[in-house]
């Protein structure tokens, strides 16, 4: 499998993806 | 002294500029133009002129960023990084910005000292530089997403 690194939409895709699952960790952080 | 914030959190938004925008300058501008430049045989004069300047900036101003980051969080600065009360969103920016920061003056600048002849290496090891400063600056760039929106998210999204 290729590595998603590798291309910048691969990039940007997996921090968009990143973003959405810390903040779920932020807000159980946060009791919300 | 009241003044003090407010020009913490102007360097850090100057400095952290600079870092960022060169970071992209990096993933999004050189490393193609790399790619094309080798094929017409000028990659030298990025290598050797405009890589090493960017590189410069790029560290230190991660360096600055950081250090202001931390001025301007001042006595919230242990909450911030146990994500305390309050502090959850900014925590995670802040987490976030210094796994950054390590990875540029580890990961990025060791291994670019070999790349660009600063430090002595063989062509294996300069091939595996090359590999791990890329990954390293996708890494930063990929985790540069997540961390804006914290920064920001603190005090103008609610979560």
């Amino acid at each position: 499998m290729k590595n998603p690194l590798d291309s910048l939409w691969g990039t940007i895709i997996l921090g968009l993806i990143l973003t959405v699952i810390l903040y779920y960790i932020v807000k159980a952080l946060a009791g919300g | 002294m009241e003044m003090l914030p407010g020009i913490y959190r102007w360097i850090h938004i100057l400095a952290g500029i600079m870092w960022i925008g060169l970071l992209y300058y990096f993933n999004f501008v050189q490393g193609q133009a790399m790619k094309a430049a080798q094929a017409d045989g000028t990659a030298a004069g990025i290598s050797k002129h405009i890589a090493p300047r960017a590189l410069l900036f790029f560290r230190w101003a991660a360096v600055v960023t950081w250090v202001a980051g931390a001025a301007l969080l001042g006595a919230n600065f242990g909450a911030a990084f146990t994500f305390g009360g309050g502090y959850e969103k900014i925590g995670m920016g802040a987490w976030l910005g210094t796994i950054m920061l390590i990875n540029v003056w580890t990961l990025i600048w060791q291994n670019q000292k070999k790349i660009l002849g600063i430090v002595q290496a063989s062509d294996e090891e300069k091939n595996k530089a090359r590999r791990v400063a890329f990954l390293a600056s996708r890494v930063n760039t990929m985790l540069s997403i997540p961390m804006l929106y914290f920064m920001v998210a603190q005090t103008h999204i609610a979560i």
